[in-house]
């Protein structure tokens, strides 16, 4: 793998690398999406321009989530019918990635759950029951968005991307999963919904006027 | 971390996006930085897509047949639950019940942080609305949901009903259209309400807790004061406290104080006699005997009662004494009669009997004093020996003391068991389960 400082193959610009196993950044400069392999940086394409931020959320944002300390590495952000919404990337300090989703000023947690039995999305049903690690979900609505734009550090590739499916599920408590159809496999990530304040975010976006 | 270029610094948003309403040029506010999806113009009325940059048109509706003016103007900041929020949008909605249109208000708040949350008014009454984040379970179990539980209560059904969209204004998180139908179900908790709103896409679930005019008032910095709340809502709380049980069981505990209390007197604290004689009446005298009087006896401290207690050993016989208690120093009488009759025997039915061979009689507000009975027997004619004794007493505790205190402490409860029961029947006479009537009305 590069080293966890290189430059830009594009514009040549330093390329810092916040989490050593991030497999995909984007240069901050030029916007080239660039995907780490074992000898050098490879440019895969460039990010369009984003739409002006809404989330308080930013690269850099620190907070705690069940008393790990987490800094957001890198976002995917998604459109569909009703909106757009953000998946940041978390680089927890115990080496583990994560993901805080932003819907509207709507947060919530979630980790990649491997070894489970996943349905195909063929055969999803709303008000569907599933069990994982114990816990009984409900599919609540299967979501058809398409991929916006990344930035900066993501724990695999995402750029090619243009329509992906999601599954979302919910409990009777705060837990929730969603399924994730964008590749050949689902991927299954479990988490729950949180109260902005328990995050206790530092280095958020500031809006004019609020505080 | 530090060895690479520092974070680029962006500049705050702005918190107020100016753009024109591509219907009639009027200016138009994006307060939700970009998180609304619609925005209605607050000149013509036309319902204009936010995420579009263009403010394409969705819709247009005649604003002048149901105009309607936001109780909170639309960029009024006040703080709920300890953040600030901004009104950026208002909508109302009605249902018909039996073909009488019901109209509610929603105002849509905005933190750019904290993100959504409702106000909704209906007749005065206000309450605070976030969507639910867990999701609440209905019970099933019957063929109508009577019951739903979120977070570890109990709320019970109120009202179903067909929810229409009538006058919106402002900005909204979803597309909003005039017309739009969505069914309502209400579940209540005062001073909590727990909706249910489906839509032909979704079901979202929120949850509401009542406030007061006035704090909305306070909270907004509004001028003036707020609409007089008419009638009691659906999940307004009882002015009479939450629990009447624990009022019910303060009463109880009450009543086991004073039943010991009654016990300990009857009991330990048995006053000693002050006078006590023993007399008889022998066979063949006379009845209707001569009177006669007892030895001197002092009674003390302040005016009190005085117990006549009378022991008499008669058997399927009866002896009547006409007392008189005398303050010997004021020559005051309290005159008093007792019958003792105690009868036995069997028949068919087994052993039986009536009476008693033992009586007692209270005499009250008796001062200081040295005093003395007057006694007068009488007796059936023909009559074997009677023996029988009297005892006075002092002071003694009264059983109908006891009673009347019982009585005064069943009063709050009682009161506002029938406030309570009254505000109940008035909250669910608005439901989908109105309580029968308690008293019929043949001719209705």
């Amino acid at each position: 793998m590069t080293q966890p400082v290189s430059n830009c193959p594009n514009c040549g610009a330093k390329v810092v690398f916040l989490w050593s196993s991030s497999v995909q950044t984007v240069c901050e400069y030029c916007k080239s999406i660039l995907i780490r392999t074992d000898v050098d940086l490879k440019k895969v394409g460039e990010v369009a321009d984003l739409p002006p931020d809404t989330s308080p959320i930013q690269l850099n944002t620190e907070g705690t989530y069940r008393n790990r300390a987490f800094v957001v590495a890198g976002r995917i952000l998604y459109e569909y019918e009703q909106g757009g919404w953000n998946e940041w990337h978390l680089m927890m300090n115990d080496g583990k990635s994560g993901w805080l989703s932003d819907a509207q000023e709507e947060y919530a947690v979630s980790f990649l759950a491997s070894g489970q039995k996943l349905p195909s999305e063929s055969q999803l049903q709303v008000d569907q029951q599933f069990n994982w690690s114990g816990d009984r979900y409900s599919l609540s609505v299967i979501t058809k968005a398409h991929y916006r734009g990344v930035q900066g550090e993501l724990p695999f590739e995402y750029w090619d991307k243009i329509d992906v499916s999601f599954a979302d599920f919910r409990t009777t408590t705060r837990k929730f999963a969603t399924l994730d159809y964008g590749d050949a496999e689902p991927a299954l990530y479990l988490g729950e919904f949180v109260e902005f304040d328990e995050l206790k975010l530092k280095n958020l976006r500031q809006f004019e006027g609020w505080s | 971390m530090s060895v690479g270029p520092p974070p680029l610094q962006s500049p705050p948003e702005p918190a107020v996006k100016a753009l024109n309403c591509p219907k009639c040029g009027a200016a138009i506010s994006l307060r939700a930085l970009g998180q609304a999806v619609s925005v209605v113009c607050e000149s013509c009325h036309s319902i204009l897509d936010a995420k579009d940059p263009h403010l394409q048109i969705l819709q247009t509706f005649e604003k002048l047949i149901s105009s309607d003016t936001p109780l909170i103007p639309l960029g009024t900041r006040g703080k709920v639950r300890g953040t600030d929020y901004e009104v950026i949008g208002f909508q109302r909605r009605s249902i018909k019940v039996d073909g009488i249109r019901y109209s509610w208000h929603e105002y849509v708040l905005f933190n750019p942080y904290k993100g959504f949350r409702y106000l909704t008014e209906y007749q005065g009454h206000w309450n605070d609305v976030a969507v639910c984040k867990e999701q609440p379970v209905v019970d099933t179990r019957f063929s109508i949901a009577l019951e739903a539980n979120y977070l570890g209560e109990t709320y019970k059904h109120f009202q179903t009903a067909d929810a229409t969209t009538d006058f919106v204004l402002g900005e909204f998180p979803w597309q909003v259209c005039v017309g739009e139908q969505a069914k309502l179900t209400d579940y209540v908790h005062p001073p909590r309400v727990l909706s249910r709103e489906k839509t032909a896409g979704e079901v979202a679930w929120s949850i509401g807790e009542y406030l007061e005019g006035k704090d909305v008032w306070s909270a907004f910095h509004l001028r003036g004061s707020p609409p007089e709340a008419i009638g009691v809502y659906e999940n307004q709380p009882s002015p009479v406290g939450p629990d009447i049980r624990q009022l019910w069981m303060a009463f109880t505990a009450f009543v086991i104080g004073l039943f010991i209390l009654m016990i300990g007197f009857e009991t330990q604290t048995k006053k000693e006699p002050v006078f006590q004689a023993s007399y008889q009446l022998n066979p063949g005298q006379a009845s209707g005997e001569a009177s006669f009087v007892t030895d001197v006896f002092e009674l003390t401290g302040r005016i009190s009662n005085v117990e006549v207690a009378t022991l008499a050993d008669v058997q399927n016989n009866w002896i009547y004494l006409n007392c008189a208690l005398i303050n010997q120093d004021t020559g005051q009488a309290w005159d008093f009669g007792r019958e003792i009759s105690y009868y036995y025997g069997r028949d068919s039915d087994g052993s039986w009997t009536e009476g008693s061979t033992k009586d007692s009689v209270v005499v009250p507000s008796v001062p200081a004093g040295h005093y003395y009975l007057r006694i007068e027997p009488e007796t059936a004619p023909l009559h074997p020996r009677i023996v029988y004794s009297l005892e006075v007493r002092r002071d003694v505790p009264v059983a109908g003391f006891y009673g009347i205190a019982f009585l005064m402490l069943l009063i709050p409860p009682i009161l506002v068991s029938w406030r309570s029961f009254s505000f109940e029947r008035s909250r669910w006479s608005e439901s989908d389960h109105p309580p029968a009537p308690i008293f019929n009305t043949e001719n209705s």
